[in-house]
């Protein structure tokens, strides 16, 4: 069999930005028909990588080539209107605007300067047919799932560009099901012949879909492989260059360790939200919550911390009855809570890394008894020395920090309240494997400490390497609650599925 | 239904209903002859209204619009009355400033990356101020032309008159709306108030677009400065001061999404016609003072806040796809 | 501390300040003289505080709101319903002081109004605040019944021209405020809290912030410092007049958060540097007048002031000046 041909080739690329290389020497190729995944830590240079292929960046060394000839983009249009297609991970398109508008904006075919809005839908229909998508093309964009958004991007890409598509972590925000079908559609092009370049924090994907690799580590090649010739492991230790501890889970949160009861959640639920859960925490127990996406476990954080209002049930707080009926009331119960969405619901952008972390204690603490600066400056040192947040100073806005050290501050910033209960939700996502270890031995050292933790999260690894106890969520009620042996990836998958399996029998 | 089309749709029944109770109240007001008078007393504020929805719907706004009519009013009156220039000629020249001086403000707002607010603010301040440098006081237009065309008009079934200015407000209407829902630029002006980045991404011309938006508005804002002189055969600095409030208000009344992205100019229309409908009312009333007009509007304007307000915040409804298997 | 202080005086706002009062001088020989007579102080810099009293009143609200990543558009409205209660009070024989605890009252109250639509409604502060810019002079109007209500109540004309210590009463009353505003915001908790709401809405509400409650709180001490500014406004030409006081000056309010460096966008803040904003407006507006020029070219200037903060704060100029981040290292300790 001959080698299929390559669409799109760097050689020898590097980008210095000032005084740092974010590129160094890096060469990679693409073939018709293959997909190709990107990986390394955050920092490694994917992105950077991306934006210099994709148009948004030029190369200060070296020369990308588009089917043998050289090409230079000034902008990501014209890598579109080359052949190179990108969909984001926030899917970049227009929730306001009609689906089919969505696929051809810019493109529409005109009569006399008026678009002809017949043959859009007509084009929209044939072309989302394909991609085994049937939808009303004149809807609103907005009005369907992030996944059916997703395909959507893709069949814009494709539509427009047609010779490479680049996926930058498409996955992120789907669930299992809604990953299979995007899979699927992945597969299809691929037979179609396009060379698709994939990017993704989920090795387990990697493994699923892609047929070779490029690994970047500080911003150097480190290899590119078939992926029929390397294992995960293989695969980790080129991203890392070490092994990481919590790939080889092994529960060191004995349940029997734990205190005694400190919070019981009876009854708790919101219509349409969660249904009723009935939970104790104890005093030195993490308790980890699996579930797919939409599985109501980021609704059921939301209501133990007031965020939403629980219609229903109670809470018991060292026997006494508490209220939580907003953020605020959380926090005077000595509750915190890491948002999913840090950019959204968890840093100060603007603010200092200070600020950020003082900023739930003197919420706390209430309008009129402020902290003044030697008080802020003997916290912010305390919490950034325990969690070892790499700033250059605690005067910078936090939004110069990497995700990972935004995440520690989020962290630092409930510790400084000293709570009784923390609920993290998916404390680790996308942040690089690094602060994810950090992150991993913090929740592990605080509950020896005493907290009770509640952790939401999709790694089951990680879920299994740090709990006590898990709770597994599906379509928005708490389906079982493991304990001791049961607590390994293998049960809490088959709990997850196990109404499919029902269905099934 | 579509989402957006239900302000619109609140629109057009309260605008119904309220034309109802005040022909039951004045049965006079059902009449082609006050429809006339409706479309041409409306007709500057119409045409800014049209421009303005054009920049909300792009997530804009713009101040300037009363400084530019002011000012438009002020230049042609000088440049008949001083400079003996034909009305078309000054027209031109006028109309040819406006749609400058819109392009400029629209690039600085795309160039300097500032928030519309405050660059159409300097444009209000500059336009006014220039308009009363030029002249502070109000200048009498007398040329035949100027009577002429403020008198012609159309003859209506029922006795009604369609005035050319009214007719030319119309016109602006079917044409605006023919712009924004069947057109590239269109298209481009509501990707812009949906989402600028992911636009830009999508291959809009960001700047191009929203510099001819501004140009548009202010090309429109200056048409209805014409409007208005011809309405009063005189130019004032000082005319059509707080217009850009009105026309905010009509276009909000019309089910456009103050935020950008949703909306239609059909919308700004009916919007025009109901502030003009409570304008009319209160006159025939007699026994209303003018200040309710403006405690009416502001009430209209609180109503269709709120109702966009549950219309849009409720998150959107989430389709599952309907998978082919 | 020292280079602090020092940092502070050499900002583009004391410096622009200067600027225009070097202008003023030089068109004006006399614009700084000042005279004691009759027991206060008078002269051109007095004339550019007394002036510019009013709108650095509502500077200090504007720019609470301002850093919250709100604006207010009604307070110029509010002031026409705030004099307009006073004025029609006290010429229906209420006490003075009765007068002015319900204009204020009635501030607080279109505050509210807005603070209730911005922070429950979650509707746009521009948006929210346009019902009161629209209907408040209609409800002025409905409060003097159409006509400029004028009276000859003495506590109402003291707080628009009386003087305390040779100082005009408004200066006077804004200096205060300014003063109390600051303490209340820098020795309290508030003014982090109100840039953390600022800087991301959601994140504060997360954090335990009482985000709603702060909104609220905001909006109403601007219609409280609308209110204020109303009443000396009346005082000032000892009538109410529902058309055409406080008329723009929400936009004149706006400006000079903006010339204090108050981002549109939220987040930092500082209230005296809005005063100080407000004060460079009205100097300019001084100037023009003493100068001779037409009123009307006061429009111009301020519209080239804009344009200038613009170019100045525009990434284009930002690397044309290199004003690239400074290197902070060691800048905690």
């Amino acid at each position: 069999m001959t080698e299929p041909a390559t669409v799109l080739q760097a050689r020898g690329v590097v980008k210095v930005f000032g005084q740092h290389r974010a590129l160094d020497d890096v060469s990679i190729d693409l073939r018709a028909g293959e997909v190709h995944a990107l990986l390394g830590e955050n920092g490694a240079g994917k992105s950077t990588l991306i934006k210099i292929l994709t148009g948004a960046y030029q190369a200060t060394e070296g020369e990308v080539l588009l089917e043998g000839q050289p090409v230079r983009f000034a902008d990501p249009l014209q890598a579109q209107a080359a052949g190179i297609g990108t969909v984001y991970q926030e899917v970049n398109l227009l929730p306001n605007r009609s689906v089919a508008e969505n696929l051809f904006l810019g493109h529409q075919p005109t009569r006399f300067g008026f678009v002809q809005k017949k043959v859009i839908y007509a084009k929209a229909r044939a072309v989302l047919a394909t991609y085994g998508l049937d939808v009303d093309v004149r809807a609103e964009l907005g009005s369907y799932s992030v996944a059916v958004q997703q395909i959507v991007a893709i069949a814009r890409a494709v539509e427009l560009s047609g010779k490479v598509l680049v996926l930058d972590e498409p996955t992120a925000s789907l669930d299992r099901n809604e990953v299979d079908r995007l899979f699927d559609i992945i597969r299809q092009l691929k037979a179609r012949g396009l060379a698709i370049i994939f990017i993704t924090h989920f090795l387990d994907q990697v493994f699923a879909i892609s047929d070779r690799m490029t690994v970047l580590r500080n911003g150097k090649l480190i290899g590119t492989s078939s992926l029929k010739d390397v294992s995960p492991t293989d695969v980790v230790r080129m991203m890392l260059g070490k092994d990481l501890e919590i790939l080889h889970p092994v529960s060191t949160a004995a349940e029997g360790a734990s205190g005694p009861v400190m919070l019981s959640f009876d009854g708790f639920g919101k219509p349409g939200k969660v249904a009723p859960v009935t939970l104790d925490i104890h005093r030195g127990e993490v308790v980890g919550v699996a579930g797919l996406l939409g599985s109501g476990r980021t609704e059921l954080a939301r209501l133990m911390f007031g965020v939403d209002t629980a219609e229903s049930g109670k809470v018991t707080m060292n026997g006494k009855e508490i209220s939580l009926r907003s953020p605020v009331q959380a926090v005077q119960a000595g509750f915190g809570f890491c948002p999913e969405d840090r950019k959204a619901d968890g840093i100060f952008g603007d603010l200092s890394v200070r600020e950020n972390l003082i900023i739930a204690l003197q919420a706390k603490l209430g309008w009129f008894k402020a902290l003044n600066r030697d008080e802020q400056l003997e916290i912010a040192g305390r919490y950034a020395e325990a969690l070892d947040i790499r700033a250059a100073n605690h005067d910078m806005p936090i939004k110069l920090l990497s995700g990972g050290n935004q995440q520690k501050v989020i962290l630092g910033r409930w510790l400084a309240i000293d709570p009784n209960f923390l609920i993290l939700d998916e404390p680790t996502r996308g942040i690089d494997v690094g602060a994810h270890a950090e992150i991993v031995r913090t929740i592990n050292r605080l509950r020896e400490d005493g907290l009770g933790l509640l952790v939401i999260s999709s790694e089951l690894d990680e879920i299994v390497a740090y709990s006590s106890r898990v709770v597994v969520m599906r379509d928005r009620q708490m389906v079982a609650e493991l304990h001791g042996q049961d607590i390994s990836p293998k049960i809490i998958v088959q709990a997850i599925a196990a109404q499919h399996q029902e269905a099934a029998e | 239904m579509n989402r957006s089309l239900r302000p619109l749709a609140a629109t057009a029944i309260i605008f119904l209903l309220c034309y109802l109770a005040a022909v039951i109240q004045f049965p006079s007001m059902l009449s082609t002859r006050v429809l006339g008078n409706f479309l041409t007393d409306n007709a500057f504020l119409g045409i800014t209204a049209v421009g303005m929805t054009f920049v909300i719907l792009s997530g804009g706004i713009d101040l300037s619009v009363g400084a530019v009519i002011g000012f438009t009013g002020v230049l042609i009156a000088v440049l008949i009355s001083h400079f003996g220039m034909h009305p078309l000629a000054a027209f031109a020249v006028t109309l040819t400033i406006a749609a400058l001086f819109g392009a400029a403000m629209g690039a600085a707002i795309h160039y300097m990356q500032v928030p519309s607010f405050i660059v159409t603010l300097a444009g209000m301040f500059l336009a006014r101020g220039a308009a009363s440098v030029i002249s502070p006081d109000s200048i009498p237009i007398n040329h035949d032309f100027y009577t002429s065309v403020s008198q012609a008009y159309l003859l209506m079934p029922g006795g009604g008159r369609l005035s050319l200015i009214g007719g030319i407000m119309v016109l602006v209407f079917v044409v605006g709306a023919l712009v924004a829902h069947r057109t590239r630029f269109g298209s481009y002006v509501y990707a812009l108030g949906g989402n600028t980045t992911s636009a830009a991404l999508m291959g809009v011309p960001v700047a191009r677009t929203t510099i001819l938006i501004y140009t548009l508005s202010s090309f429109l804002a200056g048409l209805s400065g014409v409007i208005f002189s011809l309405y009063t055969s005189a130019g004032y600095s000082l005319a059509a001061v707080g217009v850009e409030l009105d026309a905010i208000g009509a276009v909000v009344i019309g089910g456009t999404l103050l935020t950008g992205g949703y909306g239609f100019v059909a919308g700004t229309f009916i919007g025009v016609m109901l502030m003009g409908l409570v304008q009319t009312y209160i006159i025939f009333d007699g026994t209303l003072s003018s200040w309710w007009t403006k405690i009416v509007i502001g009430v209209l304007l609180f109503m269709f806040i709120l109702l966009q307000r549950i219309v849009f915040a409720a998150s959107a409804p989430r389709k599952k796809a309907f998978w082919k298997v | 501390m020292k280079t602090r202080v020092l940092s502070r005086l050499i900002s583009p706002q004391t410096m622009a300040l200067a600027a225009v009062l070097l202008v003023n001088w030089i068109l004006f020989p006399g614009f700084f003289d000042i005279e004691w007579k009759d027991g206060r102080l008078f002269g051109s810099l007095i004339d550019v505080l007394n002036r510019g009293a009013p709108v650095a009143i509502l500077a200090i609200g504007m720019t609470a709101v301002i850093a919250t990543k709100g604006v207010d558009l009604s307070v110029g409205a509010v002031m026409a319903i705030a004099g307009a209660t006073a004025a029609t009070m006290v010429e229906a024989g209420w006490p003075a002081h009765t007068a002015v605890a319900v204009a204020l009252l009635a501030g607080l109250a279109c505050g509210l109004w807005n603070g209730v639509l911005v922070a429950l409604l979650d509707i746009q502060p521009i948006i929210a605040t346009l019902v009161i810019m629209v209907a408040g002079r209609g409800i002025a109007q409905l409060i003097t019944e159409g006509s400029i209500v004028t009276f000859s109540d003495p506590t109402l004309i003291f707080i628009g021209t009386g003087s305390f210590l040779g100082l005009p009463m408004p200066v006077v009353i804004a200096a205060t405020l300014a003063v109390l505003a600051t303490l209340l915001v820098r020795r309290t908790a508030l003014g982090l809290l109100v840039e953390a709401v600022g800087v991301n809405r959601s994140a504060a509400r997360y954090a335990g912030i009482s985000a709603n409650v702060l909104l609220l709180a905001v909006y109403v001490f601007c219609g409280f410092c609308a209110a204020i500014a109303g009443m000396i406004v009346a005082g000032d030409i000892r009538g109410a007049d529902a058309n055409n006081a406080g008329l723009w000056l929400e936009l004149d309010a706006i400006l000079a958060v903006v010339i204090g460096g108050t981002s549109l966008l939220g987040g930092r803040f500082s209230i005296l540097m809005s005063v100080l904003g407000a004060v460079i407006i009205q100097a300019m507006n001084t100037g023009i007048l003493v100068s001779g020029f037409p009123p009307e070219f006061n429009l111009v200037v301020k519209s080239g002031v804009i344009i200038l903060i613009l170019v100045l704060q525009s990434p284009l100029s930002a690397t044309l000046f290199l004003r690239a981040p400074k290197a902070k290292t060691g800048a905690s300790k």
